[in-house]
């Protein structure tokens, strides 16, 4: 019985999935304020259909105002806003057709999960039959047919998000809008999800905005990351080049874990750290925002990735190591190096062990690097550890 | 760091702790012993006058028990118009302040929420103003077709329950996720009075119930604006009725104690055995 849902559900979705490409979302302009904090400032991002773009930035920074201006739910002080070209600012929230999955549970609690996923459906007049079985399709889709009597309060939290995608995505929506659907979840469960929500997404081709503050979402299920600042955009780009090239020291420390080692410019765009002298990939002056060309001599702080440094026993070596970080295949150490700088390097767990309290020598492994200047007395402390747990959550 | 000998202390203190005659169960038996008291002092208060009226209404002319007076009431004069207008004003008015309030306290918590305070304020001056202010008031000014049909007072009632009705139904907005829902019902679709009727209403049922509860209450029990409007409600006719038989008057105040009592209770009813559900369904999941 369940197998054949499933093959049905699975056929219709699929007929469905061919005719459906996705819309196209242009925000353009953006402008929001809210009293002294200016949410958006001239926030501009293209969406092509059938593309996942999330935003991600740290709290305040104006990505789910962002959202909510492409929902309808808020208004901007200028700019517009345009699906498949089409300026949305006179059409109301109920009409855009957007599915839309909060961050709270949303479900309504007087419905059972298939009244919920029925409920926008119903909204649109179709048939009590007709309505059902979509509904059942829908649910059919997430996993959770079974579960179509239950009411929200009788279903764990994992469920009830995946009956609010079924519900948002029962209405065929041109665009899906996830505003941090995974926050409330526990990790297992938010892997579990996110590889759905993608998996879905891929077939379906629906165009998706996706916002969270959490880079290992952003960067594991968007195939681009727009990473957002005080209301402005950082960099849009597809995970990779964001990781491994990112446009400004602030991408660069937000993304992933960044090491700031100082260093000083060498002649002909190269820099001095750590013995080495390497290429200046990118120079960027942060009080000027944008591209910078330091004299030769200047002191400036060096971006590294914890694995673009080796780390190598040696008693007369510059740094002790103050902490090691067990994360799977390998494990981070931090370690002190002079002028009270920390920074943080992998190895392998195949290598020897380093002890804490172990004096290193630290070499730098990158060719090029990005340099930026020297911003403050404190150098390193990335922002961005990843604990143990999470690097050993189970990819299922 | 704990020292070996500051562990071994600290478990000396928990075994200390654990052979002693547990000080504070005695504290707590000291509070139950005056929580007691204290009951038996408020239910005296409240079941010797009850008492008394009981009593009162089963004593016959020669001092003898007997049910007369309550045999008599249904063949009493103006009773049954009395108390079908206090149960015809208590549904309309119940009627027209969920009908205003709901809407208006969902939209102030979803459009408004800086001035919840303000409403807080403005709806606790029916409290305030004297009922016979209100209504002296209102007859100045009503017009003749208004003030010559009972149902005015279900619209001074309708001010008179406003303060308990907005409070059960702020109450009730603040434990579910409004915005949320809301937003969720428009995203797919729901224009407002779908969303409100199919989405927030159900949610209210609680809140409601309790406004309803409050509102009946209030209504079979009001005296003052139904004396000086002129209008024969329950206790109006309880009032006119005691002058001429004490004992059926008392015999009526009671019985409407017990009815006021038993309609309430079965409108709590309603809500009570869905909560059970809920809780025992949680239990089970």
């Amino acid at each position: 019985m369940t197998t054949t849902a499933g093959q049905h559900a699975r056929a219709t979705e699929q007929s469905r999935g061919a005719e459906h490409t996705g819309a196209s979302v242009d925000l353009l302009g953006l402008r929001r304020r809210f009293g002294a904090t200016q949410a958006l400032d001239g926030f501009t991002l293209t969406l092509e259909p059938g593309e996942l773009v999330a935003l991600l930035g740290p709290s305040g920074c104006g990505k789910t105002t962002a959202l909510r201006v492409l929902a309808g739910f808020e208004t901007v002080d200028s700019g517009s806003v345009l699906v498949d070209g089409v300026d949305q600012s006179r059409i109301p929230p109920q009409k855009r057709d957007m599915g839309m999955v909060f961050q709270s549970y949303s479900l309504f609690p007087n419905m059972t999960a298939l009244d919920n996923v029925a409920f926008g459906l119903r909204m649109r007049k179709v048939g009590s039959q007709e309505r059902r079985t979509r509904a059942l399709e829908q649910l059919e889709l997430v996993g959770l047919a079974s579960e179509a009597a239950k009411y929200p309060h009788q279903m764990s939290g994992g469920q009830q998000q995946r009956v609010a995608l079924a519900r948002a995505l029962a209405i065929e929506p041109r665009v899906l809008l996830l505003d941090e659907p995974l926050s409330a979840l526990d990790a297992k469960v938010r892997v579990q999800l996110r590889e759905q929500i993608r998996v879905l997404q891929t077939r379906l081709k629906i165009t998706t905005l996706f916002v969270t503050h959490d880079q290992e979402e952003a960067l594991s299920m968007a195939d681009r990351v727009c990473v957002m600042r005080a209301g402005q955009i950082e960099q849009v780009d597809t995970p990779s080049t964001l990781y491994a090239a990112p446009a400004t020291p602030f991408v660069a420390e937000f993304v992933g874990t960044m090491n700031r080692i100082p260093g000083a410019i060498a002649d002909s765009g190269r820099v001095s750290l750590l013995d080495s002298v390497v290429d200046i990939r990118t120079a960027v002056a942060e009080a000027g925002g944008g591209a910078a060309s330091f004299p030769t001599g200047t002191p400036v702080d060096v971006l590294v990735r914890p694995e673009g440094l080796a780390v190598t026993p040696s008693p007369q070596g510059r740094g002790i190591v103050m902490t090691t970080t067990f994360l799977g295949s390998i494990t981070r150490l931090g370690v002190l190096l002079d002028e009270d700088v920390v920074v943080y390097a992998d190895i392998s767990n195949a290598a020897v062990a380093i002890p804490t309290g172990s004096a290193v020598e630290v070499t730098l492994t990158e060719r090029s690097v990005m340099v930026a200047d020297r911003t403050g007395s404190v150098h390193s402390v990335p922002k961005s550890v990843p604990s143990p747990v999470e690097a050993q959550a189970p990819e299922h | 760091m704990v020292a070996i000998g500051e562990v071994d202390a600290l478990f000396d203190t928990q075994e200390a702790v654990a052979s002693s005659p547990r000080p504070w169960t005695h504290g707590l038996r000291r509070i139950a012993w005056w929580r007691g008291i204290v009951l038996l002092c408020t239910g005296a208060f409240f079941l010797i006058p009850l008492y008394a009226a009981l009593r009162f209404s089963l004593e016959g002319v020669d001092g003898g028990f007997t049910l007369s007076a309550y045999t008599a009431i249904p063949s009493q004069a103006g009773f049954t118009a009395a108390l079908s207008l206090s149960l015809r004003l208590a549904v309309v008015t119940t009627f027209i302040t969920l009908f205003l309030m709901v809407p208006t306290t969902v939209y102030v918590h979803l459009r408004l929420p800086g001035l919840r305070r303000l409403f807080d304020s403005i709806t606790i001056v029916p409290i305030v103003i004297p009922p016979i202010v209100l209504i002296i008031g209102v007859l100045q000014v009503a017009p003749t077709s208004l003030k010559s049909t009972p149902y005015l007072l279900a619209f001074e009632y309708t001010v008179l329950a406003m303060p308990f009705v907005y409070r059960s139904l702020d109450a009730g907005l603040r434990a579910i996720e409004l915005q949320t829902l809301v937003e969720a019902s428009r995203s797919l679709g729901g224009k407002w009075v779908p969303t409100l009727w199919r989405v927030i209403v159900p949610n209210l049922r609680t809140a409601m119930l309790s406004a309803t509860v409050l509102t009946v209450a209030l209504v079979l029990g009001e005296f003052t604006m139904a004396s000086l409007a002129l209008f024969q409600t329950i206790p109006v006719w309880i009032y006119q009725f005691a002058q001429d038989d004490g004992h059926v008057s008392t015999a009526v105040s009671l019985l409407a104690l017990v009815v006021t009592w038993a309609v309430l209770m079965v409108i709590s009813s309603f809500d009570l055995r869905r909560i059970r559900r809920m809780a025992q369904e949680r239990k089970e999941a």
